[in-house]
Protein backbone atom coordinates (compact mmCIF):
# COMPACT_ATOMS: atom_id res chain seq x y z
CA UNK A 1 0.00 0.00 0.00
CA UNK A 2 1.24 3.53 -0.79
CA UNK A 3 2.50 5.52 2.12
CA UNK A 4 0.57 8.74 2.73
CA UNK A 5 3.10 9.97 5.27
CA UNK A 6 6.56 8.70 6.00
CA UNK A 7 8.76 10.35 8.61
CA UNK A 8 12.31 9.26 9.32
CA UNK A 9 14.59 10.36 12.15
CA UNK A 10 12.79 13.68 12.49
CA UNK A 11 14.43 15.99 14.98
CA UNK A 12 13.62 19.50 16.13
CA UNK A 13 15.56 21.70 18.49
CA UNK A 14 14.12 25.16 19.06
CA UNK A 15 16.29 28.27 19.27
CA UNK A 16 16.03 28.24 23.08
CA UNK A 17 17.73 24.82 23.06
CA UNK A 18 14.60 22.80 23.80
CA UNK A 19 14.64 19.53 21.88
CA UNK A 20 11.02 18.84 20.94
CA UNK A 21 11.60 15.78 18.74
CA UNK A 22 14.28 13.12 19.24
CA UNK A 23 14.45 11.39 15.84
CA UNK A 24 10.93 10.07 15.38
CA UNK A 25 9.89 7.55 12.72
CA UNK A 26 6.25 7.39 11.67
CA UNK A 27 4.36 5.77 8.79
CA UNK A 28 0.74 6.35 7.84
CA UNK A 29 -0.71 4.28 5.00
CA UNK A 30 -2.92 5.73 2.27
CA UNK A 31 -6.58 5.64 3.29
CA UNK A 32 -5.80 5.27 6.98
CA UNK A 33 -7.57 7.07 9.81
CA UNK A 34 -4.66 7.58 12.16
CA UNK A 35 -4.58 8.97 15.69
CA UNK A 36 -1.53 10.77 16.97
CA UNK A 37 -1.82 10.99 20.71
CA UNK A 38 0.35 12.44 23.39
CA UNK A 39 0.22 14.63 26.47
CA UNK A 40 0.65 18.40 26.21
CA UNK A 41 4.15 19.33 25.04
CA UNK A 42 4.84 15.81 23.74
CA UNK A 43 5.71 16.99 20.22
CA UNK A 44 2.42 16.48 18.35
CA UNK A 45 2.02 20.07 17.19
CA UNK A 46 5.75 20.35 16.36
CA UNK A 47 5.44 17.26 14.16
CA UNK A 48 2.37 18.67 12.41
CA UNK A 49 4.07 22.06 12.12
CA UNK A 50 7.05 20.48 10.36
CA UNK A 51 4.87 18.48 7.96
CA UNK A 52 2.92 21.63 7.06
CA UNK A 53 6.18 23.67 6.77
CA UNK A 54 5.25 26.11 9.54
CA UNK A 55 8.11 24.80 11.67
CA UNK A 56 11.62 24.27 10.27
CA UNK A 57 12.97 20.84 11.10
CA UNK A 58 16.45 20.35 12.50
CA UNK A 59 17.04 16.94 10.88
CA UNK A 60 15.40 13.93 9.28
CA UNK A 61 13.05 13.51 6.34
CA UNK A 62 9.34 13.98 5.72
CA UNK A 63 7.58 12.42 2.77
CA UNK A 64 3.93 12.92 1.79
CA UNK A 65 2.67 10.63 -0.99
CA UNK A 66 6.25 10.26 -2.22
CA UNK A 67 7.00 14.00 -2.23
CA UNK A 68 9.99 14.95 -0.13
CA UNK A 69 9.62 18.07 2.02
CA UNK A 70 13.06 19.41 1.08
CA UNK A 71 13.04 18.59 -2.63
CA UNK A 72 9.37 19.00 -3.62
CA UNK A 73 7.72 21.24 -1.02
CA UNK A 74 5.20 22.58 -3.51
CA UNK A 75 3.98 19.12 -4.60
CA UNK A 76 3.89 18.01 -0.96
CA UNK A 77 1.76 21.01 0.03
CA UNK A 78 -0.76 20.29 -2.73
CA UNK A 79 -1.41 16.84 -1.19
CA UNK A 80 -1.85 18.22 2.29
CA UNK A 81 -4.68 19.95 4.15
CA UNK A 82 -4.10 21.15 7.71
CA UNK A 83 -6.61 22.15 10.37
CA UNK A 84 -4.55 23.75 13.13
CA UNK A 85 -5.36 23.86 16.80
CA UNK A 86 -5.57 27.67 17.00
CA UNK A 87 -7.86 29.78 14.84
CA UNK A 88 -5.66 31.27 12.13
CA UNK A 89 -7.93 33.05 9.70
CA UNK A 90 -8.55 36.75 9.18
CA UNK A 91 -11.19 37.70 11.73
CA UNK A 92 -12.47 40.52 9.51
CA UNK A 93 -12.94 38.50 6.32
CA UNK A 94 -16.26 36.94 5.43
CA UNK A 95 -16.59 33.16 5.72
CA UNK A 96 -17.05 32.62 1.98
CA UNK A 97 -14.09 34.87 1.10
CA UNK A 98 -11.78 32.98 3.47
CA UNK A 99 -12.46 29.66 1.75
CA UNK A 100 -12.34 31.08 -1.80
CA UNK A 101 -9.11 32.98 -1.08
CA UNK A 102 -7.46 29.82 0.26
CA UNK A 103 -8.40 28.01 -2.95
CA UNK A 104 -6.76 30.83 -4.90
CA UNK A 105 -3.49 30.28 -3.04
CA UNK A 106 -3.52 26.74 -4.46
CA UNK A 107 -4.00 28.08 -7.97
CA UNK A 108 -7.65 27.02 -8.22
CA UNK A 109 -9.51 29.32 -10.64
CA UNK A 110 -12.17 31.57 -9.07
CA UNK A 111 -15.22 29.82 -10.59
CA UNK A 112 -14.18 26.37 -9.32
CA UNK A 113 -13.10 27.89 -6.00
CA UNK A 114 -16.56 29.38 -5.49
CA UNK A 115 -18.27 26.08 -6.36
CA UNK A 116 -16.11 24.15 -3.92
CA UNK A 117 -16.53 26.76 -1.19
CA UNK A 118 -20.30 26.40 -1.57
CA UNK A 119 -20.04 22.60 -1.49
CA UNK A 120 -17.94 22.41 1.69
CA UNK A 121 -19.70 25.24 3.51
CA UNK A 122 -23.02 23.49 2.86
CA UNK A 123 -21.64 20.14 4.01
CA UNK A 124 -20.35 21.71 7.19
CA UNK A 125 -23.51 23.66 7.90
CA UNK A 126 -21.97 27.10 7.35
CA UNK A 127 -23.65 28.16 4.12
CA UNK A 128 -26.12 30.42 5.96
CA UNK A 129 -23.13 32.20 7.52
CA UNK A 130 -21.22 32.70 4.27
CA UNK A 131 -21.48 36.51 4.34
CA UNK A 132 -20.76 36.87 8.05
CA UNK A 133 -17.31 38.15 9.19
CA UNK A 134 -15.54 35.14 10.69
CA UNK A 135 -15.11 36.81 14.09
CA UNK A 136 -18.89 36.59 14.59
CA UNK A 137 -18.93 32.78 14.37
CA UNK A 138 -19.19 30.55 17.43
CA UNK A 139 -16.19 28.39 18.43
CA UNK A 140 -17.65 25.29 16.80
CA UNK A 141 -18.42 27.17 13.58
CA UNK A 142 -14.86 28.52 13.48
CA UNK A 143 -13.52 24.95 13.71
CA UNK A 144 -15.79 23.88 10.85
CA UNK A 145 -14.66 26.87 8.82
CA UNK A 146 -11.06 25.73 9.21
CA UNK A 147 -12.06 22.25 8.01
CA UNK A 148 -13.82 23.71 4.94
CA UNK A 149 -10.76 25.85 4.22
CA UNK A 150 -8.42 22.84 4.55
CA UNK A 151 -10.56 20.79 2.14
CA UNK A 152 -11.06 23.37 -0.62
CA UNK A 153 -8.03 22.21 -2.62
CA UNK A 154 -9.13 18.58 -2.14
CA UNK A 155 -6.06 17.24 -0.34
CA UNK A 156 -5.23 13.53 -0.20
CA UNK A 157 -3.99 13.81 3.37
CA UNK A 158 -5.91 15.80 5.98
CA UNK A 159 -4.27 16.55 9.31
CA UNK A 160 -6.48 17.80 12.13
CA UNK A 161 -4.89 19.10 15.31
CA UNK A 162 -7.52 18.70 18.04
CA UNK A 163 -10.46 19.54 15.77
CA UNK A 164 -13.13 18.93 18.39
CA UNK A 165 -11.54 20.85 21.27
CA UNK A 166 -14.20 23.00 22.92
CA UNK A 167 -16.96 21.64 20.70
CA UNK A 168 -20.21 20.40 22.26
CA UNK A 169 -21.08 16.71 22.17
CA UNK A 170 -23.74 16.95 19.45
CA UNK A 171 -21.47 18.89 17.13
CA UNK A 172 -18.53 16.62 17.92
CA UNK A 173 -20.54 13.62 16.83
CA UNK A 174 -21.62 15.30 13.59
CA UNK A 175 -17.97 16.14 12.92
CA UNK A 176 -17.03 12.52 13.56
CA UNK A 177 -19.51 11.33 10.96
CA UNK A 178 -18.29 13.99 8.51
CA UNK A 179 -14.67 12.89 8.98
CA UNK A 180 -15.61 9.22 8.72
CA UNK A 181 -17.35 9.97 5.41
CA UNK A 182 -14.28 11.85 4.13
CA UNK A 183 -12.11 8.89 5.05
CA UNK A 184 -14.55 6.52 3.34
CA UNK A 185 -14.14 8.63 0.18
CA UNK A 186 -10.40 7.89 0.29
CA UNK A 187 -8.88 10.86 2.15
CA UNK A 188 -6.19 9.78 4.59
CA UNK A 189 -6.78 11.42 7.95
CA UNK A 190 -4.39 12.06 10.82
CA UNK A 191 -6.01 13.27 13.99
CA UNK A 192 -4.59 14.53 17.24
CA UNK A 193 -7.03 14.69 20.07
CA UNK A 194 -7.34 14.83 23.81
CA UNK A 195 -10.58 12.87 23.66
CA UNK A 196 -9.31 9.31 23.68
CA UNK A 197 -12.82 8.04 23.10
CA UNK A 198 -12.69 9.96 19.82
CA UNK A 199 -9.48 8.21 18.75
CA UNK A 200 -10.85 4.81 19.74
CA UNK A 201 -14.09 5.35 17.82
CA UNK A 202 -12.64 6.85 14.65
CA UNK A 203 -9.10 5.64 14.11
CA UNK A 204 -7.77 2.33 12.83
CA UNK A 205 -4.13 2.98 13.72
CA UNK A 206 -2.46 4.93 16.43
CA UNK A 207 0.84 6.54 17.31
CA UNK A 208 1.60 7.69 20.82
CA UNK A 209 4.23 10.37 21.18
CA UNK A 210 5.76 11.47 24.45
CA UNK A 211 8.75 13.68 25.23
CA UNK A 212 9.51 13.85 21.50
CA UNK A 213 9.63 10.09 21.04
CA UNK A 214 7.16 7.66 19.49
CA UNK A 215 6.39 5.23 22.31
CA UNK A 216 3.80 3.20 20.40
CA UNK A 217 2.85 2.86 16.74
CA UNK A 218 0.39 0.10 16.02
CA UNK A 219 -3.21 -0.69 15.15
CA UNK A 220 -5.95 0.30 17.57
CA UNK A 221 -6.95 -3.37 17.83
CA UNK A 222 -3.44 -4.49 18.77
CA UNK A 223 -3.08 -1.71 21.26
CA UNK A 224 -6.33 -2.50 23.01
CA UNK A 225 -5.28 -6.14 23.23
CA UNK A 226 -2.51 -5.00 25.54
CA UNK A 227 -5.06 -3.95 28.08
CA UNK A 228 -5.03 -6.71 30.71
CA UNK A 229 -7.37 -5.32 33.30
CA UNK A 230 -10.59 -3.42 32.90
CA UNK A 231 -12.44 -1.65 35.67
CA UNK A 232 -16.24 -1.91 35.78
CA UNK A 233 -18.77 -0.01 37.80
CA UNK A 234 -21.85 -1.97 38.88
CA UNK A 235 -25.04 -0.22 39.98
CA UNK A 236 -26.62 -2.37 42.68
CA UNK A 237 -30.33 -2.76 43.35
CA UNK A 238 -29.95 -3.16 47.13
CA UNK A 239 -27.57 -1.11 49.21
CA UNK A 240 -24.47 -2.75 50.68
CA UNK A 241 -22.53 -1.70 53.75
CA UNK A 242 -19.40 -3.79 53.11
CA UNK A 243 -17.99 -4.95 49.78
CA UNK A 244 -18.80 -8.58 48.89
CA UNK A 245 -16.06 -11.23 48.86
CA UNK A 246 -15.55 -12.03 45.15
CA UNK A 247 -12.90 -14.64 44.50
CA UNK A 248 -10.37 -13.37 41.91
CA UNK A 249 -12.13 -10.01 41.47
CA UNK A 250 -10.78 -7.16 43.62
CA UNK A 251 -13.77 -4.99 44.52
CA UNK A 252 -14.57 -1.92 46.53
CA UNK A 253 -17.70 0.07 47.28
CA UNK A 254 -17.73 3.63 45.97
CA UNK A 255 -21.03 4.22 47.74
CA UNK A 256 -23.76 1.94 49.10
CA UNK A 257 -25.12 1.30 45.59
CA UNK A 258 -21.96 1.37 43.44
CA UNK A 259 -19.44 -1.43 43.32
CA UNK A 260 -16.10 -1.06 41.49
CA UNK A 261 -14.66 -4.35 40.26
CA UNK A 262 -11.40 -5.09 38.43
CA UNK A 263 -11.64 -7.83 35.83
CA UNK A 264 -8.68 -9.44 34.12
CA UNK A 265 -9.16 -10.06 30.40
CA UNK A 266 -8.60 -13.80 30.79
CA UNK A 267 -11.32 -14.04 33.43
CA UNK A 268 -14.34 -12.55 31.67
CA UNK A 269 -17.39 -11.43 33.59
CA UNK A 270 -19.55 -14.60 33.61
CA UNK A 271 -17.83 -15.90 36.75
CA UNK A 272 -18.21 -12.48 38.38
CA UNK A 273 -21.96 -12.53 37.83
CA UNK A 274 -22.18 -16.11 39.02
CA UNK A 275 -20.54 -15.15 42.33
CA UNK A 276 -22.76 -12.07 42.67
CA UNK A 277 -25.88 -14.20 42.05
CA UNK A 278 -24.70 -16.70 44.68
CA UNK A 279 -24.55 -13.85 47.20
CA UNK A 280 -28.00 -12.62 46.06
CA UNK A 281 -26.63 -9.31 44.84
CA UNK A 282 -28.70 -7.93 41.98
CA UNK A 283 -27.01 -5.68 39.42
CA UNK A 284 -29.08 -3.00 37.65
CA UNK A 285 -26.45 -1.86 35.17
CA UNK A 286 -22.76 -2.15 34.28
CA UNK A 287 -20.33 0.33 32.70
CA UNK A 288 -16.61 0.90 32.12
CA UNK A 289 -15.06 3.15 34.75
CA UNK A 290 -12.73 4.87 32.26
CA UNK A 291 -12.14 4.81 28.58
CA UNK A 292 -10.07 1.70 27.81
CA UNK A 293 -7.66 3.63 25.63
CA UNK A 294 -7.19 6.18 28.37
CA UNK A 295 -5.91 3.50 30.75
CA UNK A 296 -3.41 2.29 28.16
CA UNK A 297 -2.36 5.80 27.27
CA UNK A 298 -1.65 6.67 30.87
CA UNK A 299 0.34 3.48 31.44
CA UNK A 300 2.43 4.00 28.27
CA UNK A 301 3.15 7.63 29.08
CA UNK A 302 4.04 6.75 32.67
CA UNK A 303 6.44 4.06 31.45
CA UNK A 304 8.11 6.53 29.11
CA UNK A 305 8.32 9.13 31.88
CA UNK A 306 10.21 6.59 34.00
CA UNK A 307 12.63 5.94 31.10
CA UNK A 308 13.19 9.66 30.51
CA UNK A 309 13.78 10.19 34.23
CA UNK A 310 16.40 7.38 34.24
CA UNK B 1 10.72 18.40 -13.75
CA UNK B 2 8.94 18.72 -17.11
CA UNK B 3 7.64 21.77 -18.96
CA UNK B 4 3.98 20.95 -18.30
CA UNK B 5 4.65 20.91 -14.57
CA UNK B 6 6.46 24.24 -14.79
CA UNK B 7 3.61 25.72 -16.82
CA UNK B 8 1.10 24.44 -14.29
CA UNK B 9 3.15 25.86 -11.43
CA UNK B 10 3.39 29.18 -13.26
CA UNK B 11 -0.35 29.27 -13.96
CA UNK B 12 -1.12 28.35 -10.34
CA UNK B 13 1.12 31.14 -9.10
CA UNK B 14 -0.61 33.62 -11.40
CA UNK B 15 -3.97 32.66 -9.89
CA UNK B 16 -2.43 32.97 -6.42
CA UNK B 17 -1.00 36.40 -7.28
CA UNK B 18 -4.39 37.60 -8.50
CA UNK B 19 -5.93 36.23 -5.30
CA UNK B 20 -3.48 38.08 -3.04
CA UNK B 21 -3.85 41.35 -4.98
CA UNK B 22 -7.64 41.07 -4.99
CA UNK B 23 -7.60 40.37 -1.24
CA UNK B 24 -5.38 43.42 -0.65
CA UNK B 25 -7.68 45.66 -2.70
CA UNK B 26 -10.67 44.26 -0.82
CA UNK B 27 -8.91 45.06 2.48
CA UNK B 28 -8.09 48.70 1.81
CA UNK B 29 -11.40 49.46 0.12
CA UNK B 30 -13.37 47.76 2.94
CA UNK B 31 -11.73 50.07 5.49
CA UNK B 32 -11.80 53.15 3.23
CA UNK B 33 -12.56 55.55 6.11
CA UNK B 34 -9.15 54.57 7.52
CA UNK B 35 -7.24 54.26 4.25
CA UNK B 36 -8.60 56.55 1.53
CA UNK B 37 -10.48 59.30 3.34
CA UNK B 38 -7.88 60.62 5.86
CA UNK B 39 -5.17 61.43 3.27
CA UNK B 40 -7.79 63.25 1.17
CA UNK B 41 -8.80 65.43 4.13
CA UNK B 42 -5.19 66.06 5.19
CA UNK B 43 -4.14 67.08 1.69
CA UNK B 44 -7.11 69.43 1.26
CA UNK B 45 -5.98 71.14 4.51
CA UNK B 46 -2.42 71.40 3.13
CA UNK B 47 -3.74 72.91 -0.12
CA UNK B 48 -5.91 75.42 1.75
CA UNK B 49 -3.44 76.43 4.48
CA UNK B 50 0.01 76.10 2.89
CA UNK B 51 -0.83 76.46 -0.76
CA UNK B 52 -3.53 79.08 -0.57
CA UNK B 53 -3.24 81.15 2.60
CA UNK B 54 0.51 81.02 3.34
CA UNK B 55 1.53 80.39 -0.29
CA UNK B 56 0.08 83.73 -1.39
CA UNK B 57 2.51 85.49 0.97
CA UNK B 58 5.48 83.38 -0.23
CA UNK B 59 5.14 84.13 -3.91
CA UNK B 60 6.85 82.10 -6.67
CA UNK B 61 9.19 79.14 -6.16
CA UNK B 62 11.23 77.62 -8.97
CA UNK B 63 9.33 79.78 -11.44
CA UNK B 64 5.87 78.49 -10.34
CA UNK B 65 3.27 79.65 -7.85
CA UNK B 66 3.81 78.10 -4.41
CA UNK B 67 0.62 76.06 -4.79
CA UNK B 68 1.82 74.61 -8.11
CA UNK B 69 5.22 73.94 -6.57
CA UNK B 70 3.97 71.93 -3.57
CA UNK B 71 1.30 69.86 -5.35
CA UNK B 72 3.76 67.24 -6.79
CA UNK B 73 5.45 66.94 -3.37
CA UNK B 74 2.13 66.44 -1.61
CA UNK B 75 1.05 63.80 -4.13
CA UNK B 76 4.34 61.96 -3.51
CA UNK B 77 3.93 62.30 0.24
CA UNK B 78 0.55 60.55 -0.04
CA UNK B 79 1.95 57.81 -2.26
CA UNK B 80 4.89 57.18 0.11
CA UNK B 81 2.91 57.02 3.34
CA UNK B 82 0.07 54.96 1.89
CA UNK B 83 2.09 52.36 0.01
CA UNK B 84 4.29 51.87 3.09
CA UNK B 85 1.31 51.87 5.45
CA UNK B 86 -0.67 49.39 3.39
CA UNK B 87 1.99 46.68 3.33
CA UNK B 88 3.20 47.14 6.89
CA UNK B 89 -0.29 46.97 8.37
CA UNK B 90 -1.58 44.23 6.08
CA UNK B 91 1.40 41.90 6.48
CA UNK B 92 1.81 42.55 10.19
CA UNK B 93 -1.94 42.03 10.59
CA UNK B 94 -1.58 38.66 8.83
CA UNK B 95 1.22 37.73 11.21
CA UNK B 96 -0.69 38.96 14.25
CA UNK B 97 -3.87 37.04 13.37
CA UNK B 98 -1.71 34.15 12.14
CA UNK B 99 -3.56 34.03 8.81
CA UNK B 100 -0.14 34.39 7.15
CA UNK B 101 -0.06 30.63 7.81
CA UNK B 102 -2.72 30.25 5.11
CA UNK B 103 -0.09 31.42 2.64
CA UNK B 104 2.83 29.56 4.18
CA UNK B 105 1.13 26.13 4.09
CA UNK B 106 0.05 26.64 0.48
CA UNK B 107 2.31 25.98 -2.53
CA UNK B 108 2.41 29.66 -3.53
CA UNK B 109 6.01 30.77 -4.10
CA UNK B 110 7.67 33.40 -1.86
CA UNK B 111 8.10 35.65 -4.93
CA UNK B 112 4.36 35.52 -5.58
CA UNK B 113 3.59 36.36 -1.94
CA UNK B 114 5.98 39.31 -1.97
CA UNK B 115 4.84 40.64 -5.35
CA UNK B 116 1.20 40.28 -4.24
CA UNK B 117 1.70 42.39 -1.12
CA UNK B 118 3.82 44.95 -3.01
CA UNK B 119 1.24 45.30 -5.79
CA UNK B 120 -1.39 45.82 -3.08
CA UNK B 121 0.74 48.59 -1.55
CA UNK B 122 1.44 50.20 -4.92
CA UNK B 123 -2.27 50.16 -5.81
CA UNK B 124 -3.25 51.86 -2.56
CA UNK B 125 -0.44 54.40 -3.05
CA UNK B 126 -1.67 55.09 -6.58
CA UNK B 127 -5.32 55.24 -5.51
CA UNK B 128 -4.56 57.84 -2.84
CA UNK B 129 -2.18 59.66 -5.22
CA UNK B 130 -4.99 59.86 -7.78
CA UNK B 131 -7.49 61.13 -5.19
CA UNK B 132 -5.01 63.84 -4.08
CA UNK B 133 -4.28 64.76 -7.72
CA UNK B 134 -8.00 65.15 -8.45
CA UNK B 135 -8.47 67.25 -5.31
CA UNK B 136 -5.52 69.47 -6.26
CA UNK B 137 -7.37 70.39 -9.47
CA UNK B 138 -9.80 72.37 -7.33
CA UNK B 139 -6.90 74.59 -6.23
CA UNK B 140 -4.52 74.81 -9.18
CA UNK B 141 -3.99 74.01 -12.82
CA UNK B 142 -1.90 70.85 -13.31
CA UNK B 143 0.08 69.96 -16.41
CA UNK B 144 2.37 67.02 -17.03
CA UNK B 145 5.77 68.00 -18.37
CA UNK B 146 7.09 64.45 -18.92
CA UNK B 147 4.52 61.62 -18.64
CA UNK B 148 7.12 58.80 -18.79
CA UNK B 149 9.20 60.20 -15.91
CA UNK B 150 6.06 60.94 -13.87
CA UNK B 151 4.68 57.40 -14.19
CA UNK B 152 8.06 55.69 -13.71
CA UNK B 153 8.92 57.73 -10.63
CA UNK B 154 5.56 57.25 -8.95
CA UNK B 155 5.63 53.50 -9.62
CA UNK B 156 9.21 53.09 -8.38
CA UNK B 157 8.53 55.18 -5.28
CA UNK B 158 5.40 53.22 -4.40
CA UNK B 159 7.29 49.95 -4.96
CA UNK B 160 10.25 51.00 -2.80
CA UNK B 161 8.04 52.03 0.10
CA UNK B 162 5.86 48.93 -0.22
CA UNK B 163 9.03 46.83 0.07
CA UNK B 164 10.16 48.97 2.99
CA UNK B 165 6.79 48.38 4.67
CA UNK B 166 7.26 44.65 4.17
CA UNK B 167 10.66 44.67 5.91
CA UNK B 168 9.15 46.64 8.80
CA UNK B 169 6.26 44.16 9.07
CA UNK B 170 8.58 41.15 9.12
CA UNK B 171 10.62 42.55 12.03
CA UNK B 172 7.66 44.04 13.91
CA UNK B 173 6.60 42.20 17.05
CA UNK B 174 3.78 44.48 18.13
CA UNK B 175 1.69 47.37 16.86
CA UNK B 176 4.15 49.93 18.28
CA UNK B 177 6.84 48.52 16.00
CA UNK B 178 4.81 49.30 12.88
CA UNK B 179 4.37 52.95 13.81
CA UNK B 180 7.97 53.71 14.84
CA UNK B 181 9.44 53.90 11.33
CA UNK B 182 6.61 56.00 9.81
CA UNK B 183 6.65 58.41 12.77
CA UNK B 184 10.36 58.80 13.44
CA UNK B 185 11.89 58.16 10.01
CA UNK B 186 9.43 58.57 7.14
CA UNK B 187 7.65 61.73 8.31
CA UNK B 188 10.83 63.75 9.06
CA UNK B 189 12.48 62.59 5.81
CA UNK B 190 9.36 63.51 3.83
CA UNK B 191 9.05 66.97 5.40
CA UNK B 192 12.78 67.56 4.85
CA UNK B 193 12.59 66.03 1.36
CA UNK B 194 11.74 69.19 -0.52
CA UNK B 195 7.98 68.77 -0.45
CA UNK B 196 7.42 72.35 0.71
CA UNK B 197 10.60 74.08 -0.45
CA UNK B 198 13.45 74.06 -2.91
CA UNK B 199 16.77 73.08 -1.34
CA UNK B 200 18.21 76.10 -3.16
CA UNK B 201 16.77 78.08 -0.21
CA UNK B 202 19.05 76.23 2.23
CA UNK B 203 22.65 77.18 3.15
CA UNK B 204 25.22 75.14 1.12
CA UNK B 205 25.99 72.78 4.03
CA UNK B 206 22.34 71.80 4.49
CA UNK B 207 21.91 71.49 0.73
CA UNK B 208 24.65 68.83 0.75
CA UNK B 209 23.13 67.09 3.80
CA UNK B 210 19.73 67.07 2.08
CA UNK B 211 21.16 65.13 -0.85
CA UNK B 212 21.50 61.98 1.27
CA UNK B 213 17.75 62.03 1.88
CA UNK B 214 16.31 59.54 -0.65
CA UNK B 215 12.87 61.12 -0.51
CA UNK B 216 14.35 64.40 -1.82
CA UNK B 217 15.35 62.57 -5.02
CA UNK B 218 11.94 60.98 -5.44
CA UNK B 219 10.00 64.19 -4.81
CA UNK B 220 12.21 66.18 -7.17
CA UNK B 221 12.12 63.54 -9.90
CA UNK B 222 8.31 63.53 -9.68
CA UNK B 223 8.24 67.35 -9.65
CA UNK B 224 10.36 67.27 -12.79
CA UNK B 225 7.80 64.97 -14.43
CA UNK B 226 4.97 67.38 -13.58
CA UNK B 227 6.56 70.84 -13.71
CA UNK B 228 9.88 70.28 -15.49
CA UNK B 229 11.94 71.70 -12.59
CA UNK B 230 14.16 69.81 -10.16
CA UNK B 231 16.88 70.41 -7.54
CA UNK B 232 18.64 67.15 -8.49
CA UNK B 233 19.70 65.18 -11.58
CA UNK B 234 16.83 62.99 -12.83
CA UNK B 235 19.08 60.23 -14.18
CA UNK B 236 20.79 59.84 -10.82
CA UNK B 237 17.44 59.79 -8.99
CA UNK B 238 15.99 57.09 -11.26
CA UNK B 239 19.16 54.98 -11.09
CA UNK B 240 19.08 55.27 -7.31
CA UNK B 241 15.43 54.20 -7.22
CA UNK B 242 16.06 51.19 -9.46
CA UNK B 243 18.99 50.11 -7.27
CA UNK B 244 16.94 50.61 -4.08
CA UNK B 245 14.11 48.51 -5.54
CA UNK B 246 16.50 45.67 -6.41
CA UNK B 247 18.25 45.70 -3.02
CA UNK B 248 15.02 45.88 -1.03
CA UNK B 249 13.45 43.10 -3.11
CA UNK B 250 16.47 40.92 -2.37
CA UNK B 251 16.23 41.63 1.36
CA UNK B 252 12.47 40.94 1.44
CA UNK B 253 12.66 37.67 -0.46
CA UNK B 254 15.48 36.48 1.80
CA UNK B 255 13.41 37.26 4.88
CA UNK B 256 10.38 35.52 3.41
CA UNK B 257 12.23 32.35 2.38
CA UNK B 258 13.96 32.21 5.76
CA UNK B 259 10.55 32.59 7.40
CA UNK B 260 11.83 35.16 9.89
CA UNK B 261 9.11 35.94 12.41
CA UNK B 262 6.79 33.48 10.68
CA UNK B 263 8.34 30.01 10.92
CA UNK B 264 9.78 28.61 14.16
Amino acid sequence: MTSALSIRQLTKTYNNGFQALHGIDLDVAEGDFFALLGPNGAGKSTTIGIISTLVNKTGGTVNVFGHDLDREPSALKRCLGVVPQEFNFNQFEKVFDIVVTQAGYYGIPARIARERAEQYLKQLGLWDKRNVPSRELSGGMKRRLMIARALVHQPRLLILDEPTAGVDIELRRSMWSFLTELNRQGITIILTTHYLEEAEQLCRNIGIIDHGRIVENTSMKELLKKLHVETFLLDLKESLLVPPQLLGYPAQLLDHHTLEVQVEKSQGITELFRQLAQQHIEVLSLRNKTNRLEELFVSLVEKNLAKVAV
Amino acid sequence: MNTTYLNTEFAANLVALRTIVYREIRRFTRIWPQTLLPPAITMVLYFVIFGNLIGRQIGDMGGFSYMEYIVPGLIMMSVITNSYGNVVSSFFGSKFQRNVEELLVSPVSPHTILIGFVVGGVLRGLAVGLIVTLLSLFFTHLQVHHLGVTVLVVLLTATIFSLGGFVNAVFARNFDDISIIPTFVLTPLTYLGGVFYSIALLPPFWQTVSLVNPILHMVNAFRYGILGVSDIRIGVAIAFMLAATAVLYGVCIRLLIGGRGMRQ
